[in-house]
């Protein structure tokens, strides 16, 4: 599968159509989809049409610019006019959005090719994928694991050729977690700088929205895209020569699986070989980051589906709904601790990015788990999935820097592991920087299409 | 600052919260809740004992050892 870099090369040295491409893409998801249960809705008529207009505006000269003509699919949390917005929840029945959200009207306007809607775990709450009314998804390097969650169907779109790149949202890592779960990148801009306007919420504290995609260059060109401003300047790799990193190592290296911990180290000593500089830093309260964390998320939750929680309980499926109800018992006071402590956090992140360029930590810390799985071992511990799944990357949503995964190579048995980049908040063109400067320069070894299915 | 969650008053009170949530599920006809408000508990004793907590008698003591000469 082609990045949208060189797509837009291809399409403007009229060596494909965009109507070529979209077609390819729609043969993978009939060949696929089936197996990977990544789509809740194919609009293959109107991605037809869209492509269509696409290569006509082109060769009338209109260039939309990068996003011109480019297959992409949406979560199904995200309004596009005219379609239901199920977030793979019975309680959305009978949903239709009646315009898009601004971020679809945004890549609608760059040109963008939608070429439908993907499943996700129900209201997004949930780092699996497997509590969806429509059934998991599934990952395209295993189909008997998870491709991670909450943008699991997202990711797997990408990762198996579905479509170039995909519109996820984040409130725990769920970004960052399917596309280090897939193999492919997903990026977490600063919190509030996309719009969540008319995305379906979980966390209004806590809700980002973003790409995943192929490459760094490729999450940069939708993430400006999601901005309105779609003709923006990519910006330049940040040279890793003098990049100054920094590993916050007490509990987030804790608890990594064996292999996990060993790409992480290699890609440390990749980065060090090409004149990084990598140094340790502590964050006083990690500790306190799970609790922080569910106090704000079930309590927000909660908010939001308290009159459907008393009206149509039944239409959850059991442990979501089961997640909201815990959130209804959160008292007032234990919110407003847990906010004073996301303050504490996003304190405590900004002086460790002080002098550094970036944070560096790993993504996930196992593979993919399988599906049906509700602990996994790691090292000589038995832990909650969820729990380890959302370890890495939570801390990010309660302060709101901009986080990044990229592809980090692969276990023995050819699951994906990913490496999370944290920049300044406010200032995720910096940490784009950074993040291609590594992915250029350090990570040369572990391509993000080896192994893939179809890729 | 660092005793809240120390207090066995404060640790009581987790203790009937619980008591009060669990029944409560049960008498909504979800007896499945209770393991997931006790792991909610010990979430809430880890924030309750966290060092960013503050209290009057904390930031009196604070304020007045500010004022020592």
């Amino acid at each position: 599968m082609m990045t949208i870099e060189e797509f837009g090369r291809r399409l403007r040295a009229r060596e494909i159509t965009s109507a070529q491409v979209t077609e390819d893409c729609l043969q993978r998801i009939e060949a696929d989809n089936p197996r990977l249960n990544a789509f809740i809705l194919v609009m293959a008529d109107e991605a037809r049409r869209q492509a269509r207009d696409a290569d006509r505006q082109l060769a009338a000269g209109h260039d939309l610019g990068p996003m011109h003509g480019v297959p992409i699919s949406v979560k199904d949390l995200y309004d596009i006019r005219g379609t239901a917005t199920t977030a793979a929840s019975r309680v959305r029945d009978g949903h239709i959005a009646q315009r898009d959200a601004p971020t679809i009207a945004h890549l609608r306007q760059a040109g963008a090719v939608f070429v439908g809607k993907t499943n996700l775990h129900e209201f997004a709450f949930g780092t699996t994928n497997e509590d969806s009314v429509f059934g998991p998804a599934r990952n395209p390097l295993d189909p008997t694991r998870s491709p991670g969650g909450s943008s699991g169907g997202s990711a797997a779109s990408v990762a198996a050729g579905m479509a170039l790149a995909t519109l996820g949202t984040c409130t725990g890592g769920s970004i960052r977690i399917p596309a280090a779960a897939c193999g492919i990148v997903g990026l977490k801009p600063s919190y509030g700088e996309v719009s969540t306007e008319g995305i379906v919420p979980l966390s209004r504290t806590f809700d980002h929205a973003g790409p995943l995609a192929q490459t760094a260059m490729d999450a940069c060109l939708v993430y400006h895209a999601l901005l309105g401003d779609a003709g923006a300047v990519p910006p330049a790799p940040m040279p890793v020569k003098g990049m100054r990193l920094a590993v916050p190592r007490r509990y987030f290296c804790d608890l990594l699986d064996d292999e996990v911990r060993a790409r992480f180290e290699e890609a440390l000593n990749r980065l060090r070989d090409v004149g990084a500089h990598v140094t340790d830093v502590d964050l006083r309260h990690a500790g306190e980051i799970a609790a922080i964390y569910l106090l704000i998320v079930l309590a927000d939750a909660a908010e939001y589906h308290a009159a459907t929680l008393e009206t149509m309980p039944d239409r959850y499926t059991a442990p979501v709904r089961l997640r909201l109800e815990m959130g209804q018992y959160v008292l007032a006071e234990d919110y407003v601790r847990a906010l004073a402590g996301r303050c504490v956090l996003r304190r405590e992140v900004d002086a460790a990015l002080a002098q550094h360029d970036a944070l560096v930590l790993p993504t996930l810390p196992i593979p993919a788990p399988s599906i049906g799985a509700t602990t996994v071992k790691v090292g000589t511990s038995t832990e909650p999935v969820r729990n380890v799944m959302l370890r890495l990357t939570q801390l990010f949503n309660i302060t709101g820097h901009p986080a990044i995964s990229l592809p980090d190579g692969h276990t023995a048995s050819g699951l994906p592991c990913g490496l999370q980049l944290v920049g300044c908040r406010g200032q995720t063109d910096v940490l784009l920087r950074v993040a291609l400067g590594c992915e250029r320069y350090a990570m040369s070894g572990s391509s993000p299409r080896s192994g893939r299915v179809g890729g | 600052m660092g005793t809240l969650g120390d207090s066995s008053g404060v640790l009581m009170k987790i203790d009937a919260w619980l008591q009060s949530a669990v029944a409560d599920a049960e008498r909504r006809g979800l007896p499945e809740l209770k393991p997931l408000l006790e792991a909610l508990a010990k979430t809430v004793a880890v924030v309750r004992a966290a060092d960013f907590n503050q209290s009057p008698v904390a930031n009196r003591q604070s304020s007045d050892a500010s004022r020592q000469p």
